[in-house]
């Protein structure tokens, strides 16, 4: 269930991204963080309260949206754009700090 | 003349503004920003493929986004602009700079900071809950996005911004289930001679609340905040009138904030010095009326210097532009100088009216529960942050700061500074001035540690 | 003008160093005041790695270090309050041969200071420590050290100085220090003249102002260190890593908190302001840390740092502190100048400071620290 709603710019191209497993649809143009609030309540985990957090400024300077790509990589959800193929982890994180 | 580098961080109106008229001078001034497009917050573009006019998107606004649009536009030539791209660090006349996860230096021979500003946050309980969004954030959610944050919202808190979202909102067909502004009517009242430097505002103002009146959007002055409810994501929020009536409305979004406060950390990295602003009650770089720093060659202009709005900026870019000229020993004349000092007076005195007539609820952030979250980062809460002040022996900010770690987390006291300050003020039972300002320590937002330096 | 103040010893300097000894001199019943300019603990004693490590050290240090590790043992219950104190072990890691036999030889030293290293190579250390780069040669594991939190630590010294009954001054900047006749009359700006037949001299990097008085100035610069530290992850890297290397740009080290952040610092020392009490980060040395950061423990390349910050430390050119008695005025001591690594020693050297001053002598050789070593003329 998504938490943003859109108003207007329907028309655009569709995209697909993977959310924590699941596949979800978002539009061309979409930033990161539109992208998984259309589709889902929160984007993150507080580190401290176990709280889930969903953003708060969307102009990149809370930096309480953060996520990570299933490759380990930091993505700021509000100041990233959406691509197709995208594969994001909300929930825990992907830090691979053992050696293979 | 030998060649300059004059780097301008921030191309919204400011940093526009300055740029034009550098480059009026011949100069081919660097502009960095953080965007992906110019414009800033207040006149952020839209992403390519988005069909919405500039009416639709900036209102009473459109023709003045324009002209900067196209002023900017018109520069792209004659500029080196650098988008996405983030000054992360100052140190020596060298601007530090990340793109994606490649940094470089950047030597400058003068720098304009037109960093511009972000929410000012007063906490209510809840606040960290999904479905609460600042006010410059649900905004954003609309205007570069075409989203609300929810389905049936609240917006709570004052200043300029909140009617003008909610209108906005409204506008675009969002469900606005009320406006909460914590400014009593009084408060208007005895703004109207300030607000009156700029009648067309004034008006402005009025207009968005007639038309959400109109609209049937339910409104409240005076109101206290209680909490903002639900279990993982926002149900309600509770709340007392003005006569001390309880209420609770119930939603599942909720935009919040008290007016602006100015990104300062690249001045502050720069070493400028800083004076508490009254009016604004933040710590602001000091600077002449031109918008010269204390250190030589870095000037301040736009809300990053202080909160005087869009129109305001323009100017001040322009007058920054031209003190770094006149610095660096091109010709200015006093009558252009004139022109925009005069131009920026009735603004400064319109800021102190709606400072007035939307004052920073300092005394919610004395009646903050012990148990409401102050800083989203650390999770830290009012409570720990008294227990410091009282308890642990922490006189100012960057103390109270080492002993709680508000302040310490990724946003480096972004959204938590202003109430955080109140909080401890209240609790050491001194004026906020006293209790400082916290420190600026890079980076000026997270740095990857895959960040390396350009050869 | 109102009469001195009245005590049995004043420190002066209220440092992790100053606060410790204040609080150990009333532990043994001398009435105490301690003056600090600012407040307690926000020098280099509150800004620093926070190491509780005693391997890699000069090694007549080492029993001081010891003793020092017992007092953190004892911290909580002694301070009644916690420091975040914890001992997951200090690992100190090698990348070349030459640096691991290095190593072998230190483990072999301490030895016979009482201190027990254990050499780890290879896959066995891979095997207890996942995270460590693939290319470590070998490690020496000092199992009962680690870390506490340097924000906390010296403040709570001073605050329990204050409940046993010292007079802590803060916002006491002390002008003078001079002995007219047994006692030392110590002059604050503002907050008070003060009086007692012992003083100390903990002042950092600051301590030539007043050791200059007494004909005992020392060749004491201001540095910086460089820290950072990343958001915050899951606990996953417990012991804290140093390493051992000649070349400095390569002496990083690393520490994560039981809340996520990894805090970092080491390489280059950055600019030190003492008069005007800042000292900066170089952004350049940030970046020049993280390929080494990376090379100890290669996940970190994933995160962000968040912070940095730096403070000023005293460095003396044998690397070494003065602490122990003057060499020329009966009844006046000194702390000071810890080069970078003091933090751990804090709570031995008030121990040791306190039975010096007190009583004369002190089981804990301080000879190597004399500040007579640099009377050379």
């Amino acid at each position: 269930m998504g938490r943003f709603q859109r108003l207007a710019e329907h028309d655009r191209p569709t995209i697909s991204l993977e959310i924590d497993g699941m596949t979800v649809t978002a539009l061309a143009g979409d930033t990161l963080q539109v992208a998984i609030l259309t589709n889902a309540a929160s984007v993150r985990t507080s580190e401290f309260d176990d709280g889930q957090r969903a953003g708060f400024c969307l102009m990149a300077a809370c930096q309480d949206c953060w996520v990570w790509t299933v490759s380990g990589e930091r993505l700021r959800s509000c100041s990233t754009e959406a691509m197709d193929g995208m594969r994001i982890i909300t929930r825990g994180s992907a830090w691979h700090i053992e050696q293979s | 003349m030998a060649h300059r580098t004059i780097l301008i961080v921030g191309a919204g109106p400011a940093g526009t503004r300055a740029a034009a008229r550098l480059v009026a001078a011949g100069m081919r001034p660097v502009v960095v920003d953080e965007a992906a497009g110019n414009g800033g917050q207040i006149y952020r573009r839209q992403p390519a493929g988005f069909r919405r006019t500039p009416a639709d998107l900036y209102g009473f606004e459109a023709a003045k986004a324009q002209a900067v649009h196209g002023a900017f536009a018109a520069l792209e030539e004659r500029i080196d602009y650098r988008p996405q791209t983030l000054v992360w660090h100052l140190w020596e006349n060298e601007a530090h700079l990340l793109t994606g996860e490649r940094t470089e230096r950047l030597a400058y021979d003068a720098l304009i900071l037109a960093t511009g500003a972000t929410d000012r946050i007063m906490p209510v309980p809840g606040w960290t809950m999904p479905g609460v969004y600042s006010l410059g954030g649900a905004q954003i959610a609309l205007k570069a996005q075409a989203c609300a944050i929810g389905s049936n919202v609240v917006f709570m808190g004052s200043g300029p911004l909140l009617t003008l979202v909610a209108y906005q909102y409204a506008k675009a067909g969002a469900k606005v289930v009320a406006v909460l502004d914590t400014a009593p009517v009084s408060a208007g009242i005895r703004a109207l001679p300030g607000l009156a430097a700029r009648p067309a505002l004034l008006a402005k103002g009025l207009y968005y609340t007639a038309a959400l009146w109109r609209m049937g959007v339910k409104m409240w002055r005076g109101v206290t905040p209680v909490a903002i409810e639900g279990d993982e994501s926002v149900e309600a929020v509770r709340f007392s009138d003005a006569r001390g009536v309880a209420h609770r409305v119930v939603c599942d979004a909720v935009g919040i904030g008290h007016g602006l406060r100015s990104e300062t950390q690249l001045a502050d990295l720069a070493r400028c010095d800083f004076a508490f602003d009254a009016i604004a009650r933040q710590w602001l770089p000091v600077t002449d009326q031109d918008g010269r720093a204390s250190v030589r060659g870095v000037y301040l202009a736009g809300d990053g210097a202080r909160i005087l709005g869009a129109d305001a900026a323009e100017i001040a870019g322009q007058l920054a532009a031209c003190a770094a000229l006149r610095d660096m020993g091109v010709a200015v004349t006093e009558g252009e100088l004139a022109d925009l000092r005069q131009a920026l007076a009735p603004m400064r005195r319109f800021r102190a009216g709606l400072e007035t007539a939307f004052p920073w609820p300092a005394r919610l952030a004395a009646a903050l529960p012990d148990e409401a979250m102050v800083c989203r980062c650390e999770c830290i809460t009012a409570g720990e942050l008294r227990a410091v002040a009282r308890q642990k022996g922490a006189p100012e900010v960057n103390r109270a700061k080492a002993f709680s770690r508000l302040g310490m987390g990724r946003c480096q006291g972004r959204m938590c500074g202003p109430a955080g300050a109140e909080v401890l003020a209240d609790a050491l039972g001194v004026p906020v001035a006293e209790v400082g300002r916290l420190r600026g320590q890079g980076p000026v937002k997270p740095l990857p540690m895959t960040a390396q330096s350009a050869p | 003008m109102s009469a001195a103040v009245v005590s049995d010893a004043i420190v002066v300097g209220g440092g992790i160093m100053g606060a410790a000894t204040a609080f150990f001199l009333r532990k043994r019943g001398l009435r105490v005041t301690l003056l600090e300019r600012g407040l307690v603990g926000q020098q280099a004693s509150g800004v620093n790695f926070g190491n509780v490590r005693r391997q890699g050290r000069f090694l007549p240090q080492v029993p001081l270090a010891n003793r020092s590790r017992a007092v953190w043992g004892r911290l909580n219950e002694l301070l009644g309050e916690d420091a975040e104190f914890i001992t997951p072990g200090h690992i100190r890691v090698a990348f070349r041969p030459e640096d691991v036999a290095r190593l072998e030889q230190h483990v072999a030293d301490v030895r016979t200071y009482g201190l027990e290293l254990e050499m780890i190579s290879g896959n066995a250390l891979r095997a207890r420590f996942p995270f460590l780069a693939g290319n470590i040669l070998a490690g020496s594991f000092s199992p009962l050290d680690g870390h506490a939190n340097p924000r906390l630590a010296a403040p709570a010294f001073g605050r329990a100085a204050r409940r046993e009954g010292a007079l802590v001054v803060e916002n006491a900047e002390v002008l003078a220090v001079e002995k007219p006749g047994v006692d030392f009359v110590v002059e604050t700006r503002g907050a008070g003249t003060y009086r007692a037949p012992l003083v100390m001299i903990s002042t950092g990097a600051w301590a030539n102002t007043l050791a200059s008085r007494f004909g005992e100035k020392v060749p004491l610069v201001a540095k910086g260190p460089q820290m950072g530290v990343t958001e915050p992850m899951a606990y996953r890297i417990d012991p804290v890593i140093g390493v051992a290397s000649e070349v400095a740009e390569e002496g990083i080290y690393l520490r994560q908190v039981k809340r996520g952040n990894i805090v970092y610092g080491g390489g280059w020392r950055g600019p030190a302001l003492a008069d005007a009490q800042r000292a900066y980060v170089d952004p350049m040395n940030t970046l020049r840390q993280f390929p080494m950061l990376r090379r100890v423990v290669p996940g970190i390349g994933a995160l962000r740092i968040i912070r940095t910050w730096s403070g000023i430390e005293g460095y003396l050119p044998d690397d070494i502190p003065v602490i122990g008695p003057s060499g020329k005025v009966a009844g006046l001591f000194y702390a000071f100048g810890f080069c970078g690594h003091g933090f751990q020693l804090g709570p031995g050297v008030g121990e040791t400071m306190a039975e010096l001053m007190a009583t004369g002598e002190t089981v804990t050789p301080l000879a190597p620290f004399a500040i007579s070593r640099f009377d050379k003329g």
